[in-house]
């Protein structure tokens, strides 16, 4: 099972953190803390893989992958497989750059509840969910419609333009 | 730029009704983001916490607003602040009927509370309600809450939801509720124990990917227990085999591949059900062949797969063919230049070299390249796989190499990992106790604060015991030099508190026993030691008894004893030490000094620490004693039992007895205090300190039995004191030497082969792996890699090929007496002497070939097919180099569609980017160049995020000009 992911800037800023097992607060900027020690002292071109068992216990790997000025981190137990823990993490951010459109830092930062989303919909309880970056988007869409009107499924206001839906019943105040 | 079009109309919203929440979020963002320092970000947290305190008391909050907020305190717990006062505003939001609002009370609730928080009672309702809503959306967020928020105690009420909802019509909620299910199975096993046959059910779903999701549960369950599910070997077979001639709906490809990740899962399920199953094994055959063949391996996925295949191959009953299929996707792992496949390929090695061990030749080169990658997790994976073929004729090599590496690390949890597999390497295979002795040296020196002290105890055993055979020059040899080295080593700073433990106990018992050093140059060093770590009570305690020991032997040998002044001035010291020990220590060595010779040799017998000693429990040499006291009118001695029941209730010792009988308010408990039994394994940590202190256990022993004090704890204390020298097993000795030094036969025409003429070439001490420095103008790669290699693999190949003959195994034994004889014959004795030692490596090479009547020329041979190989793989390795260079985004892009990562139109970029994209499919070549477009593939990137800056600059925001890296593409 999958039992985090972390993104981490290359300053050592969290900039999503979902642990499918509860950790508290203080242990979470530990663990986090010790990824970024272990990522940032790596040279560019060695694999992309890591023994994670003297930070988050035995039967831990850790995944991670850099792009830009992120880094990726999937931390997972031998019940999975790296290389293909690898392409999940690729999945992610190839799902993250169809909802942004060249997705950078400041996407992910503003938008922190829909990193949630759309990684609610590759990884479900620690496991594997949907690694088709469209199926994810579709799932992803279907809820953003109800970001803009509380009722999609019956509303006959909602307009699509610029990859964005729009509702004229927006009424947010009742 | 979604995100800005939505801030954007947010702000305009905002100027009409108020939303202008997300300027201060992305304010908030921006000042972290450019704070200096930790405390300026901290500063600017606990402002954004006091500020959201306040709004949150505040009447009336708009949802919206509301929403916000809560997003804004997950974020602000995340940077590892509290923001425990809100949780309650996240529950209360999962009761709203508005669906995102709804996600986002879900979302905050499950980053923030644990399964057991008192909140989580308030949640459970709505969770029940939202798992039979009608809106899909909801009971999949329902759902997904479910997976973080229930535990066992929770789990009953919402299971009868979870269970309906898995044959719910939509198959994305199918999917979830499975998944669901099985984190439920997780979280306790025995509250859905009931449910599993549903498990088995949904693997027959009409939805691949419910199908798929079952799988998970099901490799856990079969993880768990094989033999109830043999019967779906088939099933899963046909599966796979559906799967893998894509048979599913196109969407289920990814990356041209046919649903890989069901596929991985059912190998690993397959693996688990085929291991040591010979019947269900020859079932998976054919389509773990057919998934080799097809699989395509020049993407990532596709070769996450194949290795999914060979730990199937490698765990099932084992296939011929499929063994070699999967050698040859190791030996393509190997030869990529990416440090990932090379891993994969490293590991996968490590699992095919337990069934076919000849396998590891063919890649020594790569294996060794691996070695010395400045790749770390490379590194640690190719010793893992290092560790696991070593044998006795490579151990040498491999702990070494082994050693070196753990005194370059840093990093204490790999380090006591590594020095742990040393000890137990050194322990199994060691060639020669010096070597092992040696090795031991370097483990403790460098990380002797992080092994086992049971390691310890088994060298000092080793040196006290010797080899096991009646060789007594050999052990006092051994004990010399194990005295010498450590002398060596004694002065060195900050050694471990073990290993200290370990030098002043062979100092003490041998330091002085072959006469080369004087006893007051050992005392001094001893009380050097005590002086330099005088907070380390264990050390100082070892070193006092060593001293005592050495002052002991010196009059037992006649010999006057002066005593060292700065040995006086320590014992002095001890003697007012706050440690009972060492003031007991102390005054023991005082005391000792005082006795004569006799009484010193039957006290502390030189050499004695590892005979038995008999202990008389029924101290019958107190039986004189006893009878002139009573003569003289004593009171007999009335045994305990006897005493209790006498009624005596002064006395305090049966006290526990006691209150058995005479107290009638009693409910059992109390349990007698149990007499120190010492546990036969050595206690790890805290128990062995006191273990292994008091060495000198004869004297104790002996000495308490005269004085005939406190018998029971001499008695108990004789039997812990000791040093633990039973249960610990003679793993080392040296098996092919003895052997061939028996058999001398010497066939004087073999002189002229090859090998001995070189041999007799090269130097006087020259062990036969010179020969190789003869032979370097030809070599291109490095001789010492060779000699590596010959050195971990040249014994795998004759391990392949022992069996085949018993008189082979004759005929090398002459061989190899041989060759150091030839040696001997053109130098001087010494040779033969070097010879002696541990057979040199490269003679293992000849082993494989040499027959009693061919001379061994075949090393040559081999070592020429060595070579070539070598060529190849270099020529391999530098051709791309400067493409190794090349970021992996590229290499993994290489081969998916960039339609849907570049869709920007009229990107200028997009039809440059294809070209590439076709033209790295094409060749290797054109990876470099590929370099520059990437790069120049950034040259757009700029300009979009000067778009974006330019949008948030409209907003009001100050520009982030200090931080343009907020704007760089993920992608780029």
């Amino acid at each position: 099972m999958i039992r985090a992911v972390i993104v981490i800037n290359t300053q050592g800023k969290p900039r999503l953190a979902k642990f499918y097992e509860f950790q508290p607060v203080e242990k979470q900027q530990e663990l986090i803390r010790s990824v970024y020690g272990v990522l940032s002292s790596r040279a560019e071109n060695v694999s992309n893989f890591l023994d994670a068992e003297s930070i988050f216990g035995p039967d831990t790997r850790l995944v991670y992958k850099h792009f830009a000025t992120l880094y990726f981190v999937f931390v997972f137990d031998s019940s999975e497989n790296e290389l293909a823990m690898l392409d999940l993490i690729q999945v992610f951010v190839e799902t993250l750059d169809k909802c942004f459109k060249n997705v950078c830092e400041l996407d992910v930062v503003l938008n922190y509840s829909k990193l949630h989303t759309v990684l609610d919909e590759i990884i479900f309880g620690g496991q594997v969910l949907e690694t088709s970056s469209t199926e994810v988007l579709k799932a992803v869409e279907e809820i953003s419609k109800c970001l803009f009107c509380p009722s999609p499924s019956f509303c006959l206001n909602i307009l699509f333009e610029g990859g964005l839906y729009t509702c004229s019943c927006l009424d947010w105040n009742d | 730029m979604e995100q800005l079009k939505t801030i954007g109309r947010e702000l305009a919203m905002g100027s009409q009704g108020g939303f202008g929440q997300s300027k201060e979020f992305l304010d908030l963002v921006k000042s972290i983001g450019e704070a200096r320092s930790k405390a300026e970000e901290e500063r600017i947290v606990l402002h954004e916490i006091e500020t959201l305190k306040r709004r949150l008391s505040e009447p009336d909050i708009p949802k919206r607003k509301m929403k916000e907020y809560i997003i804004r305190l997950v974020y602000v717990e995340m940077l590892g602040h509290d923001a425990s006062f809100a949780y309650i505003h996240a529950v209360k939001m999962t009761h709203d009927d508005n669906l995102v609002l709804k996600r986002t009370g879900y979302l905050a609730v499950s980053l923030f509370l644990n399964d057991d928080h008192d909140l989580i009672i308030l949640i459970v309702n709505t969770i029940q309600k939202d798992l039979k809503s009608d809106n899909y959306l909801v009971v999949c967020t329902a759902l997904n809450a479910v997976c973080k928020l229930i535990n066992d105690e929770t789990v009953p009420a919402v299971l009868p939801q979870v269970v309906e909802l898995l044959g719910h019509q939509k198959e994305a909620v199918r999917k979830k509720a499975i998944m669901a299910l099985h984190r439920f199975y997780q979280k306790s096993p025995s509250s859905v124990s009931h449910l599993v046959s549903n498990f088995r059910k949904r693997l027959c779903d009409n939805d691949p990917g419910v199908m798929g999701a079952t799988l998970c549960p099901l490799f856990d369950l079969i993880t768990i227990d094989v033999n109830t599910y043999k019967d779906l070997v088939v099933s899963f077979v046909s599966i796979l085999k559906q799967v893998a001639e894509r048979r599913l709906p196109k969407t289920y490809d990814y990356h041209q591949l046919p649903a890989p990740f069901i596929q991985i899962r059912l190998l690993k399920i397959l693996a688990l059900l085929g291991s040591g199953d010979k019947q269900s094994s020859e079932k998976m055959y054919m389509v773990v062949g057919d998934i080799f063949k097809k699989c395509d391996s020049t993407s990532n996925i596709g070769n996450a797969v194949l290795y999914e295949c060979i730990c199937c191959v490698s765990a099932i009953h084992p296939n011929p063919k499929l063994l070699e299929q999967a050698a040859q996707v190791i030996s393509r792992f190997l030869k990529s230049d990416s440090h990932n496949l090379k891993y994969m390929g490293i590991d996968a090695l490590g699992r095919l070299i337990k069934i076919s061990p000849e396998i590891a030749e063919q890649h020594q080169l790569a294996v060794i390249d691996c070695l010395e990658d400045p790749d770390d997790t490379l590194k640690r994976k190719t010793f893992e796989l290092l560790y696991k073929m070593t044998k006795s004729s490579n151990v040498e090599v491999i702990v070494d190499r082994m050693i070196d590496y753990m005194i370059s690390l840093n990093d204490n949890h790999y380090k006591t990992y590594i020095a742990s597999r040393c000890v137990e390497l050194a322990e199994q295979f060691a060639p020669s106790n010096q070597w092992f002795i040696q090795t031991m040296n370097k483990v403790f020196e460098h990380a002797g604060d992080l092994v086992n002290v049971k390691v310890a105890h088994n060298l000092m055993k080793l040196i006290a015991e010797g080899f096991g055979e009646d060789d007594d020059t050999a052990d006092s040899q051994l004990r010399s030099s194990a005295v010498e080295s450590y002398l060596r080593i004694i002065g060195e700073p900050k050694l471990p508190s073990v290993f200290l433990q370990v030098i002043c106990w062979v100092l003490g018992e041998y330091g002085t026993a072959d006469g080369k050093y004087s006893a007051s140059y050992i005392t001094g060093k001893l009380c050097d030691v005590a002086e330099a770590y005088s907070n380390d009570e264990t050390v100082k305690a070892y070193a006092v008894t060593a001293i005592m020991k050495i002052y002991a032997f010196e009059i037992s040998a006649g010999r006057k004893v002066d005593m060292l002044p700065e040995c006086q001035s320590l014992v002095e010291e001890l003697s007012a030490s706050h440690s009972t020990d060492l003031q007991q220590r102390a005054y023991e060595l005082q005391a000792v000094i005082g006795i004569d010779a006799h009484a010193i040799e039957s006290i502390m017998p030189s050499d004695a620490s590892c005979e038995d000693i008999e202990i008389d429990k029924n101290l019958s040499f107190l039986n004189g004693y006893v009878q002139q006291a009573i003569e003289k009118g004593a009171q007999p001695y009335i045994s305990e039992n006897e005493r209790s029941g006498m009624s005596s209730i002064n006395n305090f010792r049966s006290q526990d007895q006691h209150e058995a009988l005479s107290h009638s308010l009693r409910f059992e408990a109390y349990e007698l205090p149990k007499p120190l039994v010492p546990s036969r394994v050595p206690p790890a940590a805290v128990a062995s300190s006191t273990e292994l202190v008091p060495v000198p256990e004869p004297s104790y022993a002996r000495e308490t039995h005269q004085s005939a004090s406190l018998p029971s704890v001499s008695d108990a204390g004789s039997l812990e004191l000791k040093l633990r020298l039973d249960g610990v097993q003679k793993k080392w000795g040296r098996p092919t030497y003895s052997s061939s030094a028996s058999s001398t036969s010497t066939s004087p025409h073999k002189t002229t082969n090859g090998i001995t003429q070189v041999d007799g070439v090269s130097t006087s001490n020259s062990k036969a792996r010179d020969t190789y420095d003869l032979r370097k103008p030809s070599v291109e790669i490095s001789p010492e890699k060779q000699k590596l290699a010959s050195s971990l693999f040249g014994g795998s190949s004759r391990t392949g090929k022992r069996p085949s003959s018993g008189n082979h195994k004759v005929s090398k034994a002459a061989e190899k007496l041989q060759v150091s004889k030839a040696a001997g014959a053109h130098t001087d004795a010494a040779v033969e002497k070097t010879n002696h030692e541990p057979t040199p490596d490269l003679l293992d090479f000849s082993d494989s070939t040499v027959t009693s009547t061919a001379p061994s020329i075949d090393p040559f041979q081999q070592l020429e097919g060595l070579l070539d190989q070598t060529e190849a793989t270099s020529t391999v390795n530098n051709g791309p180099a400067g493409a190794s260079k090349t970021p992996e985004i590229m290499g993994l892009y290489a081969d998916t569609p960039v339609s849907g990562l570049t869709s920007s139109v009229g990107d200028p970029v997009l039809t440059n980017r294809d070209d590439f994209n076709l033209a790295s499919e094409l060749s290797n070549a054109t990876r470099t160049s590929q370099v520059g477009v990437s790069q120049s593939n950034k040259g757009p990137n700029p300009k979009d995020s000067l778009e974006k800056d330019a949008l948030v600059r409209q907003m009001g925001v100050t520009p982030t000009s200090q931080n343009p890296n907020l704007f760089r593409d993920l992608l780029g």
